[in-house]
């Protein structure tokens, strides 16, 4: 390799960089609608999968406004506010706010049946990175009717099983409530009791995460209390 | 103009640099190289498979780009250009996957981004793109990503077939009825440290049928 000045280098990389970064702002603007096209119709189909609706990345914007009524946001004390997007707001931003600050999201959905189900996101976090979710309650705000979580970076075939139907099935029919008071559903290692009501296996390997999931619920789901005592049928 | 006998595009040499780095210079299995992607990313095939074509990309359009700049490059920031163009085609593999592959952009993860960071990348560049011909330079790539992605995807089959039952998210297990005679998963299977030890197997396996391969102390 030769020898070259220094003069040389010096405007060799300026002019690599440069045209790195042109490349790479291409690349970005250019794919960015499509990426957030992608997150929109990943959190619709998010949110149906929380209500046992299966939908894909076609269907999911038509079946998301055939179930989906209302969308809202309320505080602590189950009071509604005004003026803010359900649909946009950043749980991980608002769990940095005091508690009576934060706005807590609620989505209900009509299903076939005629019943109306309640659905509150959450977010936590796994071993990696944030883990997040849907878990929908039924009339009483007692029985989960479905739920649905996903994750960041949780390890592939670990934490990362979080997301599978064989995982989130087993909420199906938990309750949060035991005499009337908030117990919150546990995610137990080494196997849970399929009777109790209140706690599901964990995952083998991901000991962390299932752990995580678990706070996120009790954590996310307390919330809401005076929401659910309000609207208890 | 000179009458230079052109190469043909496959000559034997050629395809050499494509099949060698599959068996006999394996990236993992013979350079060790790249282990630890490949313990991550083989619970499950699909996301290998994805990785391995990932690799495969980034591999080869880096060792042609490098190969075609490889006069004008100074030796004294070389190492820094070629992570300048490894960094780069990382980060648009990563976009495309999350525009157009987004599930699994999302299963990989971290993993695309740490491409950066695998040995065998850099190891070619340096030791082949940087003094070879974009064509060659193309074919190295290809052969040694092909290389360390049959090795991915090998190990993700033994491991999701027997730590979960399934095969590219189908569960054969079921299937073929062997839970019936009392067969379980092996949970250890889709632990890292098991990935290792089929990487482990597969080398053994490669050694003893390939006795040059064996170093002499």
């Amino acid at each position: 390799m030769k020898d070259f000045s220094n003069r040389y280098i010096f405007i060799f990389s300026v002019v690599m960089v440069v045209s790195v970064a042109v490349l790479l702002s291409l690349t970005a603007l250019l794919l960015q609608p499509r990426q957030e096209k992608n997150v929109e119709v990943e959190k619709k189909i998010n949110i149906l999968s929380s209500i046992n609706v299966i939908s894909t990345k076609i269907d999911a914007v038509t079946l998301y406004d055939k179930y989906i009524r209302e969308s809202f946001v309320i505080n602590t004390d189950g009071q509604h506010i005004e003026g803010v997007d359900a649909f946009t707001v950043s749980l991980r931003a608002e769990q940095k706010k005091p508690l009576e600050q934060q706005y807590l999201p609620v989505f209900t959905a009509v299903m076939d049946n005629g019943d109306t189900l309640h659905i509150l996101p959450l977010e936590g976090k796994g071993l990696w990175g944030p883990i997040w979710g849907y878990v929908a309650l039924k009339p009483d705000m007692n029985t989960i009717a479905g739920a649905t979580f996903d994750h960041k970076g949780e390890t592939p075939g670990l934490g990362a099983e979080i997301n599978t139907t064989e995982f989130e099935n087993q909420f199906l029919e938990k309750s949060i409530y035991e005499g009337g008071r908030f117990v919150s559903v546990a995610v137990v290692k080494g196997g849970a009791d399929r009777s109790d009501r209140h706690e599901v296996d964990g995952i083998s390997g991901g000991t962390i995460t299932s752990k995580g999931l678990e706070a996120m619920l009790r954590e996310g789901l307390v919330k809401y209390e005076k929401y659910f005592a309000d609207n208890r049928k | 103009m000179e009458n230079v006998e052109k190469e043909p595009l496959l000559s034997a040499k050629n395809i050499k640099l494509m099949s060698n780095p599959l068996g006999q210079e394996n990236p993992i299995t013979v350079q060790v190289l790249g282990i630890c992607s490949a313990l991550a990313v083989t619970v499950k095939m699909k996301p290998a498979i994805v990785m391995a074509i990932s690799v495969m990309v980034v591999l080869a359009v880096s060792n042609v780009v490098i190969s075609a700049m490889r006069k004008s490059v100074p030796g004294r920031i070389r190492i820094i250009v070629q992570l300048v163009v490894i960094a780069t085609m990382v980060i648009i593999v990563d976009q495309v996957l999350k525009a157009f592959a987004f599930e699994v952009s999302k299963q990989l993860s971290v993993f695309v981004g740490l491409i950066i960071t695998n040995c065998i990348i850099m190891g070619r560049l340096e030791a082949f793109a940087l003094a070879n011909k974009p064509w060659p330079a193309f074919l190295d790539g290809l052969g040694n990503a092909g290389g360390y992605g049959l090795i991915l995807i090998i190990v993700s089959f033994l491991r999701e077939l027997f730590g979960s039952g399934t095969l590219l998210g189908f569960p054969v297990m079921e299937k073929l009825g062997v839970y019936k005679t009392g067969y379980e998963d092996n949970g250890m299977m889709i632990l890292p440290p098991m990935a290792l030890i089929v990487v482990g197997l597969i080398i053994w396996f490669q050694r003893s049928r390939n006795k040059s391969l064996i170093e002499t102390r």
